[in-house]
């Protein structure tokens, strides 16, 4: 097996070039699962852990290799929460936002909060420069996103305007340490209104659009107005049932919890 | 026993938190676990299993994996010199397959390589066709089906004797894992004389021993098991997982084979807690008195049989729990099916029926208008009554009564706090506000047999000598973590008034058996030979020498010392060995009835939960408890087993199951088989009622199980209390809380 | 790399993990195999400062860094105040996953020396021990943070 340990983005796009197979390692938190389950067995690394312009973190633009650690010490409150419930500190450590979007589980913990926000990815190319996608064009299924092969995954973009109620909240069988069974990222703000984003209840991340325009930028909902919320984002969740959770739950759950997280953002 | 002075002379002797042995080297990463052995020339082990549930293999073809570079040798079941078969109790299972497969992940060859990954790739390049058959998934159907390990009835008093009072229930439990977090691992090294060195993580180094010889068909001094350091057990020791497959493959290639399962093949390679489907009604007066039980058990064994009997057995046996009952009828089934392999895990049978008898209990008190404490306490089993369902009276100590109000009498911890979201249920996912939380408290008594029971010959085996640094205790006891080395050094320190006492772990051509590091026997037995055989040597050196007293310096007489411990040493006696029984049990009869036990201990649980029922998350809060344990040896161990122990009822109560389909485990990882993490574990509050054993050393009684029995159904009870949900299965999803 | 002080070259062909290389090619058996997955912290080690799971560091990324694991606590005979404390505490058993919380707990003490209970919990959640139930883990640990609350290092 080869491996390269670039110091800068270039270099390590040149690599990609010659050799799009390649796998791209960050915190290597999702390929050495595969890796020492025997499902993956690259005969090309290049290890993205070096690259400091992959590390930074500049307002508005995160760099793919921020690590969770660092997100929970970030600015921004969602992204600080859902960073936190990211696996160990072990884990929060070693995985990367980069990672989540590459990885693209629908139980990936930052997709939510990029759904939410409506955020670009940022992917860089030898040949082909630099384009973004925002979140629901990059990610297409289950595991599936749309970079191509020669592309790095170098950061994410948050557009302007970032709501400054913003909460997050993932529902799973253990206190902590636990894949999502569902997970929402709820942020409002009197210009955008209400935006509400849920993990792990359909292929890729969803917002409940109706639900949103629905409760808008009402300061005060009724309880008629709460409960239509609810009925609204159980229906536009997608979920399944899976050795990890029932679609019934997961549809009920996602109502409850896309309100809490609504009158923790309307609360005072 | 009585002339026994407990510890007056040594620091660390019986009834002290003495320091365990192997501290040290486990803080510093020095200690060597049978996943760290190596030696100079060793190949690696790897095992074929059949991703399918059932299934009849058309072609198996191994030439293509000999011609994979690095491959040592590669054997099916043809190779097998000996007997084709292993288990515990009947041979049932097949060394690997014999040409149909009965369950998801059974062994069908072994190849041995230079390096792992050489192994790997001819594990791939064996040619195997499966003829994929349906599996018998079906617990019930096996049982219309006769498809049945073990059948049990139990008949006690008079059929017609009714209760105006009548709960009925249907309770489930789903299928645990022990999950230690060792993996199956183990070294076998020949010694060029035909024979060869097994070293292996194990709780019977002995029944290893007599599985492996038969299927060698050799000499049994040919094979020698030596016990390895063992990272955890639980029940997952018991049966044979890589000890015939390392012998064989050392034996055919002259060399040392190494073999550790990773994490998914140690779900496949080992047994699981049965599963069970209980039927229950239970009639009372209207003053509470329980008058009669009718229950049938149905357990899930799976493919082969392991220890189901016994798991049945005890699942009946203690179907009423520890309550007086003048009428009962209980059927015990336990089949066979093509779902993975049950057999041994802490609480072996107990665990499951005790959720069913607890919850009805519940059921019971409120039907009856009744406090659920004040009717365990109307109906408690106590020494000189007899168990409702053999009818043994209960001569050794059950303090039943003395454990409930002891644990009704600790006071309830504090109300919710939330300045920390591990507080609260959902913890760091946020899920959860305090409005959203209701509390619950919820109580639950169980109780089980310790050591073997229905006339198993139960012995074990201790060497003791002194010599001129102190004393040495030869044994095959496992020590699998729980601190029996420990109390064996503490008993024989207190004893022989020595303070350097060193356990060497035997291999099985050293000394005999020890019996299984399991049925919480090992303090009561190995612990009791060891006083035994302490006590006999100073009692012949005293003797010899017409001493009073012995102790490090040597013998005494009239507080004078009459001969060093060098002298001793030198003249002798030097060394006692026993073998060493407790008193013999009876079979059942055809209707179950006899004194099948030896001894019993009841433990008592008290859950207190903060749920968020709108999601079905829970925070446990705290679980207390009041064990009855005959006597403290080890206060520090003690704690260690009932928390341990309880953390595993937890487990099983909320989060811990195999998910299987069409008989495949679906969740044979830690990501989704769930174990109880710091941040979900409970605080414990336990007390001890000592209450001696008429058995164990110093009156001791065995400890490690029952944490693990009424534990589950108290957090269950918990729950109900909290939500008023019926909660009928563990381990309790969200869906059942939420009512979905 | 460097681990626990010293320079080491390792040949490594394949992308087996950072544990593997350890274990097999370094003769460090103290970090442990328990789960493969990141998720019971049995092989926790100090990868470049920071605690990660060896089992996924894929071994050829630990080029040129500096690790430190279990084998590097105990200062020849005088064990690390974190290894006094799980044996003080009884938060030992089987001890398969005392390594990784040595590791682990003297990371978090070295950052935080008087980590209060919520605190101890929340940074360990990710080293799952099956034999204790945690209570004397934690109780061993906490009773470390009360000495360094009454002796704070200089």
């Amino acid at each position: 097996m080869d491996c390269d340990w670039p110091h800068d983005l270039d270099a390590a796009l040149s690599a990609l070039a010659d050799d799009p197979d390649a796998m791209l390692l960050a915190g290597g938190t999702d390929v050495m699962v595969e890796v020492n389950a025997g499902h993956a067995n690259p005969e090309h690394v290049i290890a993205l852990r070096r690259i400091d312009a992959l590390r930074g973190w500049n307002g508005h633009r995160i760099g793919a290799g921020v690590t969770y650690t660092e997100m929970e010490r970030g600015p921004y409150p969602a992204l600080a929460q859902l960073a936190r419930t990211v696996g160990s500190p072990q884990i929060r450590n070693a995985g990367t936002i980069g990672g989540n979007l590459g990885t693209a589980s629908p139980a990936g913990d930052t997709l939510p909060f990029l759904a939410a926000l409506d955020a670009e990815v940022e992917l860089h190319s030898a040949r082909k420069g630099v384009r973004t996608m925002r979140w629901d064009g990059f990610l297409v299924g289950v595991k599936q996103n749309a970079r191509r092969s020669d592309e790095i995954i170098a950061a994410v973009r948050l557009p302007g305007g970032i709501p400054e109620r913003q909460e997050f909240g993932k529902i799973g069988v253990r206190n902590a340490m636990v894949i999502s069974m569902v997970s929402a990222c709820v942020m409002r703000d009197g210009e955008h209104g209400t935006r509400v984003a849920l993990g792990a209840v359909g292929p890729t991340p969803i917002r409940a659009r109706r639900a949103e325009e629905m409760i808008s930028t009402e300061p005060n909902p009724s309880e008629a107005a709460l409960g239509e919320f609810v009925r609204l984002v159980r229906e536009e969740v997608r979920p399944i049932s899976d050795h990890r959770g029932t679609e019934a739950y997961r549809r009920h759950a996602s109502g409850v919890l896309a309100r809490r997280l609504l009158e923790r953002c309307l609360a005072p | 026993m009585t002339s026994t002075a407990i510890g007056s002379e040594v620091t660390a002797g019986v009834g002290t938190s003495a320091d365990r042995p192997d501290g040290i080297p486990k803080v510093t990463g020095d200690f060597a676990y049978s996943s760290d052995l190596s030696a100079r020339g060793t190949l690696w082990g790897a095992t074929l299993r059949s991703p399918h549930a059932h299934a009849r293999i058309t072609k198996l073809d191994i030439g293509p994996a000999l011609r994979v570079p690095g491959v040592a040798a590669i054997m099916t079941l043809d190779d097998v010199p000996g007997r084709s078969t292993f288990g515990l109790d009947v041979a049932d299972q097949p060394v690997m397959s014999d040409g149909v497969v009965r369950y998801w992940g059974e062994a069908i060859a072994i190849v041995a390589a230079d390096d792992a990954e050489d192994a790997r790739r001819a594990l791939s390049a064996i040619d195997v066709e499966y003829e994929v058959l349906t599996p018998l998934i079906d617990p019930e159907e096996a049982d219309v089906r006769e498809e049945v390990f073990r059948r049990l009835t139990v008949r006690r008093g008079d059929p017609g004797d009714r209760g105006e009072i009548v709960v009925e229930g249907y309770y489930e439990t789903g299928m645990q894992d022990q999950a230690p977090l060792g993996p199956e691992a183990g070294l076998a090294i020949p010694d060029g004389e035909g024979g060869v060195d097994l070293y292996v993580a194990t709780q019977w180094s002995h029944v290893d021993h007599e599985q492996i010889v038969a299927s060698l068909a050799v000499d049994p001094q040919m094979v020698r098991v030596h016990l390895s350091g063992i990272g955890g057990a639980f029940g997952a020791r018991e049966d044979v997982s890589i000890q015939i497959h390392l012998c064989l493959l050392a034996l055919q290639t002259g060399r040392p084979v190494r073999m550790v399962y990773n994490r998914a093949e140690s779900f496949m390679g080992h047994v699981h807690r049965h599963p069970s489907r209980m039927w229950y009604r239970h009639e009372a007066a209207r003053d509470g008195e329980l008058v009669r039980v009718e229950a049938k058990l149905l357990l899930d064994g799976g493919a082969y049989m392991s220890s189901s009997p016994a798991v049945i057995a005890n699942a009946a046996y203690f179907a009423v729990g520890p309550y007086r009952c003048r009428s009962v009828h209980v059927d015990g089934v336990m089949v066979r099916t093509n779902n993975p392999p049950c057999g041994a895990m802490r609480g072996f049978g107990a665990v499951q029926s005790c959720f069913g008898y607890e919850s009805q209990m519940d059921r019971l008190a409120e039907a009856l208008a009744m406090d659920p404490l004040e009717l365990r306490l109307r109906n408690a089993l106590e020494t000189g009554d007899h168990l409702a369902t053999t009818g043994q009276r209960i001569d050794g100590s059950l303090p039943t009564a003395d454990v409930i109000n002891r644990l009704r009498a600790i006071p309830l911890p504090p109300e919710l706090d939330a300045s920390h979201p591990l507080h609260l249920p959902g913890g760091t996912g946020l899920t959860t506000s305090p409005e959203n939380v209701v509390r619950g408290v919820g109580y639950a008594v169980g109780i089980k047999n310790l050591m073997f029971s229905e006339a198993f010959d139960d012995f074990t085996e201790v060497r003791i000598a002194i010599n001129p640094v102190g004393v040495e205790i030869q044994t095959a006891a496992a020590e699998v973590g729980q601190g029996l080395i420990t109390v064996c050094q503490q008993i024989a320190r207190s004893v022989l008034n020595m303070e350097h006492v060193a356990v060497i772990f035997a291999d099985t051509s050293q000394i005999g058996s020890a019996g299984s590091t399991s049925a919480s026997r090992q303090t009561q037995m190995t612990g009791g030979a060891v006083l035994a055989a302490a006590t006999e040597l100073r009692d012949r050196i005293l003797a010899e020498h017409d001493g009073d007293r012995l102790d490090q310096h040597g013998v005494w007489r009239d507080g004078e010392l009459r001969m060093s411990l060098d002298d001793l040493c030198l003249r002798g006696p030097t060394e006692h060995h026993v073998r060493f029984r407790h008193p013999p049990t009876e079979r059942p009869d055809e209707n179950g009835q006899g004194n099948l036990h030896v001894d019993f201990a009841v433990a008592a649980h008290r859950a207190v939960v903060d749920v968020d029922p709108e999601l079905g998350l829970v925070r446990i809060v705290r679980v207390d408890t009041v064990q009855d344990v005959g006597k403290v040896l080890n206060p520090k161990a003690l704690v260690g087993q009932i928390e341990g122990g309880i953390m595993q009822g937890v487990g099983l109560a909320i989060m811990e199951e195999l998910v299987l389909e069409d008989g495949a485990v679906r969740n044979a990882n830690f990501t989704d088989y769930l174990l109880p993490t710091f941040a979900d574990a409970p605080d414990v509050v336990a007390e001890f009622v000592e209450e001696p054993s008429h058995f164990g050393p110093f009156g001791a009684k065995g400890a490690g199980e029952p944490p693990t029995i009424s534990s589950t159904p108290a957090v269950a009870a918990a729950i109900r209390a909290a939500t008023g949900r019926p909660i009928t299965r563990v381990p309790i999803h969200p869906d059942d809380i939420v009512g979905i | 790399m460097y681990v626990n002080g010293l320079d080491q070259t390792v040949d490594i062909r394949g992308p087996e993990s950072l544990l593997d290389v350890l274990r097999d090619d370094l003769a460090l058996p103290g970090s442990k195999n328990a789960c493969e997955q990141g998720e019971c912290g049995s092989c926790s080690v100090v990868l470049d400062g920071d605690v990660v799971c060896a089992c996924l560091v894929m071994a050829v990324d630990a080029h040129g860094s500096t690790v430190r694991t279990v084998e590097g606590y105990a200062d020849n005979d005088v064990l690390h105040p974190v290894q006094m404390a799980l044996l003080e505490g009884g938060g030992v058993q089987c001890g398969f996953c005392t390594p990784g919380f040595v590791v682990a707990a003297a990371e978090l003490f070295d950052v935080n020396p008087t980590p209060s209970t919520d605190e101890i919990r929340e940074a360990l959640a990710g080293n799952v021990c099956r034999c204790t139930g945690y209570g004397a883990i934690l109780r061993g640990l906490e009773e470390l943070a009360d000495r360094n609350r009454r002796e704070p290092a200089p």
